[in-house]
């Protein structure tokens, strides 16, 4: 049977990664000072997992870098040597090289070899001190350690190895015989090359054609002769017995021999004689069956087989808890959920028009479907949720290379890494959110002697985190370093010609630090000269239809919040009627509706309207004014107010009335027809008419305005 | 009748790519992904052969063995090591833990059916 490996890389890939990642985070949390076994074990897990997929799917190069890692970790996690924060330095550079190996293997990019060499040496170096400080290993034991992970000869090519001293220990020869159809010369010149390696090598001129037959002096095991041949030689054609003549008195080996009387020797596997079930006891436990105990077992056995089936499926079930869907089908999905709530809609609205005493069977029917519909969008939409921790999860990495480089001390906290974002938004946020972080460390966070002596502790803070609120998720990088220099800022921003004054408020002040170009770093460093500036992550924010605010205290710290909605797709909205028109009103903008008695619409002069509710003055936006519509009413008082509250401020609506409360699809209006003023995007209405969505927010900044 | 194995592996791929290999030779497969998985899958499926990774999380491959071994059914049933460790240092561990035998990572399917079949053809 011949089984196609290639279909399980990407598998193999996907697992690698993840082992990765969980390396990663285990080698980051890693106290050197007392290092955890259970982390150390976990590492060596993850590097030895990793290096039995890369062997059994013939990706050597990662072989050769998991296997360095193994050694030097399993000596970590025997006591061997104690942790030195140079080996996690290393550890995280050989779990990068394998990244990129991985990508590489991926046709993503190309691994470095120059890096991979010089990691590999850096890994040989540290493990080799263990031996000059430790007295109980031996130089032997490493070396055919080695030997035996030789898996291809393009391995052995790169790194040569070394032969211990083979005088005391016990040396078989092997008679190899295998075919030599389809090898090149060079190859099978590579091959003897690594079976010298192994020991003394003797060829037998052979009589059949394309058999070339060998005889191998060596003390390495026979699996080791198999490896170094079976990665150049098919297996099937392959065969290692013993020379039996040539077995210098070895105990393990004659039982071996022994026990493997009965079949022919099995290159790469073996059995223990006298172990249970093992080939030559068959018979024996056969006839072992006929016990009362036994049959039961039987039995149960037969039972077991008769719904195989059925029990393998179920066990499948339960092992995978997530399949891997391609984005392109939860999307589709989407848009058809999308269609179907419309539908849905138009559907009720054709029901509504039937007696609902007559038709009560459709009344409730188009109730149950209205519930089921909301429910199947509800819980596709949840598809694309997938939790923050997903972006979060690489910036302690990213905030320890920065702090070394840096020099500073910095500990980074992550809050609320379950909180579920659309995968859409996650994608965008990395980028602004990765400037975010390296900013509050490079221009926030104080080296520690500055820190001491402002009275905070050496170690800076840097937290991330984020949460709901209302129909948004928050997400905020604090940090508790110097916080923002406002007359550093002003100075900055009148060298830039920039229109400010002293009179400014803090808040405006520091949105001027996303002006382009802005910088009041005193020495560009390269870490604040790459990437994307403030601009750039303020402008990215603005796409994906989020706010960011930020709120600083000079020598306390700054937070900077981002302020994004939960989805891009769906809306909850109120639609409300201004003349023949319907617009949609963005649910969570909404604090309450009402209708005003004349004597609490005041005008005044320069402001236009005003409304009081409950002894606040609020802006009133006439809607048809801003539309030029012909609205059924004018006066404020005989039509209805929608209170809205963006921003941290509030403004009254005026519509004619209220329709109802939808959840719409949004469509976008920039991408379908241009981008309007005060409009965010349109939907699709159940009778079939479009329906603009009111860019709320922009709405109550410009009423804010227009009263200043 | 197919015999049924228990395939034990941390690692995804490798449980996929011996399931695959094994049901393609007319094998019922169980998968599990360690070593105290394996023991819970053991003790409800009455299987005909155990074929266990050595390295895993909770319990390891050495472990699974000792403990399967003290169960009735699998005092008989074959229990296989597939692993890297090919040193004779895990091999006499194996042993003394009670494995039937070893098969050394990486392997390729065809190897991995010989030595099944070797077992239990």
């Amino acid at each position: 049977m011949s089984t196609d490996l290639e279909q399980f890389y990407e598998i193999f890939f996907e697992e690698s990664s993840e082992l990765l990642a969980d390396m990663e985070t285990c080698l980051l949390r890693l106290d050197v000072s007392s290092p955890d076994l259970e982390d150390l074990n976990a590492i060596f897990r993850a590097a030895h997992s990793i290096k039995g997929g890369a062997g059994t799917f013939g990706f050597t190069d990662m072989t050769e870098m998991t296997h360095m890692l193994e050694t030097l970790l399993d000596k970590l996690r025997k006591g061997e040597l104690e942790v030195r924060s140079e080996m996690v330095d290393a550890f995280l550079k050989a779990g990068d090289v394998i990244k990129e190996q991985l990508a590489a293997h991926r046709g993503e990019g190309q691994a470095d070899p120059v890096v991979a060499t010089a990691v590999c040496e850096e890994l040989q170096r540290l493990s080799d001190e263990t031996q000059a400080l430790a007295p109980v290993p031996v130089k032997e034991t490493i070396d055919s350690d080695i030997n035996t992970e030789t898996v291809s000869e393009e391995e052995a090519k790169i790194t040569p190895v070394k032969i211990p001293s083979i005088d005391d220990l016990p040396r078989i020869t092997y008679c190899i015989e295998f075919s030599n159809r389809g090898l090149s010369n060079a190859v099978l010149e590579d091959l003897y090359t690594n079976l010298r390696e192994l020991g003394t090598l003797e060829n037998i001129a052979s009589a059949i054609e394309n058999v070339r037959q060998l005889k191998l002096t060596t003390s390495n095991s026979e699996e080791d002769v198999w490896e170094a041949l079976a990665f150049v030689v098919d297996p099937a054609n392959l065969k290692i017995e013993v020379d039996t003549r040539s077995v210098i008195a070895e105990p393990l080996a004659i039982e071996d021999e022994l026990s493997m009387a009965k079949m022919p020797p099995a290159p790469g596997y073996g059995f223990f004689p006298g172990a249970p079930a093992a080939p030559r006891d068959i018979d024996d436990l056969e006839s072992n069956l006929n016990s009362p105990q036994q049959k039961n077992h039987i039995n149960e056995a037969h039972g077991f087989h008769k719904s195989s089936n059925k029990t393998t499926a179920v066990a499948s079930v339960n092992e995978t808890s997530s399949i891997r869907v391609s984005i392109e089908k939860v999307d589709q999905m989407i848009n058809l959920v999308g269609e179907l709530v419309i539908t849905q809609a138009m559907l009720a609205q054709t029901a509504s028009q039937f007696d609902p005493v007559v038709f009560e069977k459709l009344h409730s029917g188009m109730n149950q479907l209205e519930r089921n519909t909301r429910d199947l969008q509800e819980s596709v939409m949840s598809i694309r949720m997938m939790p923050i921790s997903f972006i979060f999860s690489r910036y302690p990495r990213v905030v320890r290379d920065l702090a070394v480089k840096l020099n500073k001390r910095v500990e980074l906290k992550t809050v609320g890494e379950n909180t579920e974002l659309d995968k859409g938004l996650i994608e965008k946020i990395a980028d602004p959110l990765t400037h975010l972080v390296r900013n509050s460390l490079d221009h926030g966070i104080e080296v520690p002697e500055k820190r001491i002596s402002a009275g905070k502790p050496a170690h800076g803070t840097i937290t991330l985190r984020a949460f709901h609120q209302g129909g948004s998720i928050v997400i905020e990088v604090s940090d508790d370093g110097a916080g923002l220099n406002r007359r550093k800022i002003l100075a900055k921003a009148r060298e830039r010609d920039l229109p400010v004054h002293d009179g400014m408020t803090d808040q405006e002040v520091w949105l001027l630090i996303f002006e382009a170009g802005f910088s009041t770093a005193e020495t560009v460093t390269d870490v604040s000269g790459r990437g994307v500036g403030m601009d750039v992550v303020k402008r990215n924010i603005q796409s994906m239809g989020g706010r960011i605010d930020i709120e600083s205290a000079f020598g306390v710290g700054t937070r900077i919040s981002i302020r994004l909605p939960l989805t891009l797709a769906i809306l909850d909205g109120l639609s409300v009627a201004v003349g023949d028109q319907m617009f949609i009103v963005p649910l969570n903008y909404i604090t309450e509706s009402l209708q005003p008695v004349a004597t609490d619409i005041k005008t005044i002069s320069g402001q236009g309207r005003v409304v009081q509710v409950r002894g606040e003055y609020l802006p009133v936006i006439a809607l048809h004014e801003i539309f030029r519509l012909r609205p059924k009413v004018t006066a404020v008082h005989e039509g209805i107010l929608v209170i809205l509250e963006a921003e941290g401020h509030k403004a009254a609506l005026f519509v004619d009335d209220l329709i109802g409360q939808h959840q719409v699809v949004i469509k976008s209006l920039e991408s379908n027809y241009r981008r309007v003023q005060g409009v965010s995007g349109a939907t699709i209405m159940g009778d079939g008419k479009v329906a603009l969505i009111l860019d709320t927010a922009a709405l109550v900044m410009s009423s804010q305005q227009e009263a200043l | 009748m197919a015999k049924t194995i228990l395939a034990v592996d941390d690692s995804a791929s490798i449980r996929q790519m011996v399931t695959f290999t094994l049901k393609g030779a007319g094998y019922e497969v169980i998968e599990a992904v360690d070593g105290q998985d394996a023991l819970d899958k053991a003790n409800i499926h009455k299987v005909n052969l155990v074929l266990t990774d050595i390295n895993m999380p909770r319990i390891d491959g050495l472990k699974l063995l000792e403990l399967l071994r003290k169960l009735t059914h699998y005092k008989t049933v074959p229990i296989l090591m597939l692993t890297t460790e090919s040193s004779d240092e895990i091999k006499a561990k194996g042993r003394a833990a009670g494995a039937t035998g070893w098969l050394v990572k990486p392997f390729d399917p065809k190897r991995l059916l010989e030595v099944i079949g070797k077992v239990i053809g």
